[in-house]
């Protein structure tokens, strides 16, 4: 049995004038113990939505979604979550904010030893030196950072990344995208891990499944692509290598593919179309 | 930058000396009205003996600022006291927003003559009632803006909450309190300006000894220099209060 099993969900929202929008049908999916699933898709297609009904934030229309054989109908203790914006509380500094997670998971743990664990999680993503910072002294890099500690705080089973490194310059990304697969591979458990992304190539470096989600609305999800490139990963690498190479050249087309397999089926008019049109309309009104 | 620093406090003492100057044109078609030379030869034992006291409602007008202050001061603290959790609970639940949202709209914009009565029927007390009128009236904009400054946090921070699965407590202390903190402090600086606002009204209305008082006892004795000297202090001191709380205001929102 799959880890996360997501069946058949639909999603869509009311807006403040009662026009119902409709952002995911019938979204399908299965997550093993341990897998690193990353979603790609174009922005605004609903991805934020997704994530936020695994993770149990958002409840969807129909559909249902199942984590080690429950239902999920709020958020699990096991998991955490990465924000696409970095969500850390403004009034707080770095360890104190990495503390409340800890504070929340074990209440019962001393003060002063929620604040050790909190100063050692921060120390793990090369925060040492800055564990009194608020997030406005920190720079977007560091700030993400600390969303990452305050996640791995807790020992997650699970963790929900929702386009963590999207605002970061590419060298920035690329040692948070290694911190990150450390921190994953360094727990006693497995992790698993659904992240959102708009790079294929972040998705090929970090994933073993990515899944195209598929522009509506409503999004849809595409098939899986599998990801079996040797671990570790580097970027430098990839750009070399020969495997990855054909990956991302499949990768790549499998996503234009199912775009645009999408795109023709939707019933878009010509310039020629609308030129004909008009002279017609200009005849018939003579 | 020095010519607009300069300019910064020159522009308003200008404003002050034409104001001294209409004041003192309209001393001399009103015969009634002290000219600005006769109402200083008149209070200045107000102002130059500010600590003294020589009767009942005959004191040094920091002695009188001072007890109005204390009145709006517990009157104040009582009603952001009420306001505040009130503010809080409206915030959090739109059901009791919508249930109490008509009633205070209607009880907003009564004004501290009309509580005054009510609260000498309920409490016969003049000073005890004098704190009701001030609590009652002082405490709209409290409750108005720690409502909206609870309705305004963003989305991201009740994920939070939801994500660390922070308890009731935890997330009304840490995340809740300190985002409507600045909300808070602009209601409590607009409740502190209508307290002192109805401090006068409910001297005069019972007499108490404080600036509002004094005003209505130099009316009644015809000597209109001090009313002067009462309305100019009333104003000072309103400016000086607004000022201090805005400065704490500003202090939060840099911290
Ligand atoms: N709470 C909400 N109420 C109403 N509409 C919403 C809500 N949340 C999202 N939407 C709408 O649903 C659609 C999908 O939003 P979502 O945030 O899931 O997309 P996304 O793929 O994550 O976008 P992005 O690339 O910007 O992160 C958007 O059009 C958005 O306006
Ligand atoms: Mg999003």
């Amino acid at each position: 049995m799959p880890f996360i099993e997501v069946a058949r969900v639909t999603k869509s929202y009311t807006a403040a004038n009662g026009a119902i929008r409709p952002v995911l049908r019938g979204v399908s999916l299965s997550v093993q113990r341990g897998e690193f699933v990353c979603i790609v898709g174009a922005m605004g297609s609903g991805k934020s939505t997704l994530l936020s009904i695994l993770a149990g934030l958002t409840r969807p229309d129909a559909g249902r979604v199942v984590i080690d054989g429950e239902p999920v109908d709020r958020v699990r203790a096991d998991a955490a979550f990465v924000f696409q914006n970095y969500s850390l509380l403004p009034w707080l500094t770095a360890q104190e904010n990495v503390r409340l997670a800890i504070e929340a998971a074990a209440p019962t743990l001393a003060r002063q030893e929620q604040a050790a664990r909190a100063r050692r999680a921060l120390e793990q993503v090369g925060l040492g030196t800055a564990v009194n910072r608020r997030p406005s002294q920190l720079s977007g890099g560091m700030r993400q950072r600390v969303a990452i500690a305050r996640a791995f705080a807790t020992d997650p089973e699970l963790l929900f990344l929702d386009e963590p490194f999207g605002a970061l310059d590419a060298l920035t990304r690329e040692t948070l995208q290694q911190d990150l697969v450390r921190l994953c591979s360094s727990t006693e458990r497995p992790v698993t891990a659904v992240m959102i992304t708009n790079s294929v190539e972040e998705a090929i470096l970090l994933a073993d499944w990515i899944v195209p989600m598929l522009p509506g609305p409503p999004a849809t999800l595409g098939a899986p692509i599998r990801i079996q490139l040797p671990r570790p990963r580097s970027v430098a690498q990839l750009a070399h290598d020969e495997e990855a190479s054909e990956v991302r050249a499949h990768v790549i087309a499998t996503l234009t593919a199912t775009l645009c397999v999408r795109a023709r089926g939707s019933s878009m008019a010509s310039p020629q179309d609308a030129i004909a049109a008009r002279r017609l309309a200009a005849e018939e009104s003579r | 930058m020095r010519v607009k620093r300069f300019m910064h406090l020159l522009l308003p003492m200008v404003g002050v000396v034409l104001a001294v100057l209409a004041w003192w044109a309209a001393s001399v078609m009103i015969p009634e009205l002290p000219s600005p030379a006769r109402t200083w030869q008149e209070s200045k034992i107000y102002i130059l003996q500010p600590l003294v006291k020589r009767g009942e409602t005959d004191q040094g007008i920091a002695l009188l600022a001072y007890y109005s202050l204390l009145r709006v001061a517990q009157g104040f603290l009582l009603g952001i006291m009420i306001g505040t959790p009130v503010g809080f609970l409206l915030g959090v639940s739109p059901l009791l927003c919508r249930m109490f949202d008509p009633l205070m709209q209607v009880m907003r914009p009564i004004s501290p003559l009309a509580w005054l009565p009510l609260g000498l029927v309920l409490f016969q007390k003049s000073e005890t009632a004098a704190l009701f009128a001030i609590a009652v009236c002082s405490m709209w904009p409290t409750i108005i803006n720690t409502m909206v400054g609870v309705r305004a946090i963003p989305q991201d921070y009740w994920n939070v909450a939801k994500v660390l699965r922070l308890s009731k407590t935890t997330t009304f202390l840490k995340i809740i309190v300190p985002a409507t903190l600045p909300y808070m402090f602009t209601g409590y600086r607009l409740s502190l300006g209508i307290a002192w606002l109805v401090i006068v009204a409910s001297e005069m209305l019972t007499g108490a000894p404080g600036v509002g008082g004094f005003l209505w006892q130099e009316y009644n004795s015809l000597i209109y220099a001090h009313i002067l000297l009462a309305i100019i202090t009333i104003g000072v001191i309103g400016f000086v209060l607004d000022r201090l709380m805005g400065l704490a205001e500003a202090r939060l929102r840099a911290a």
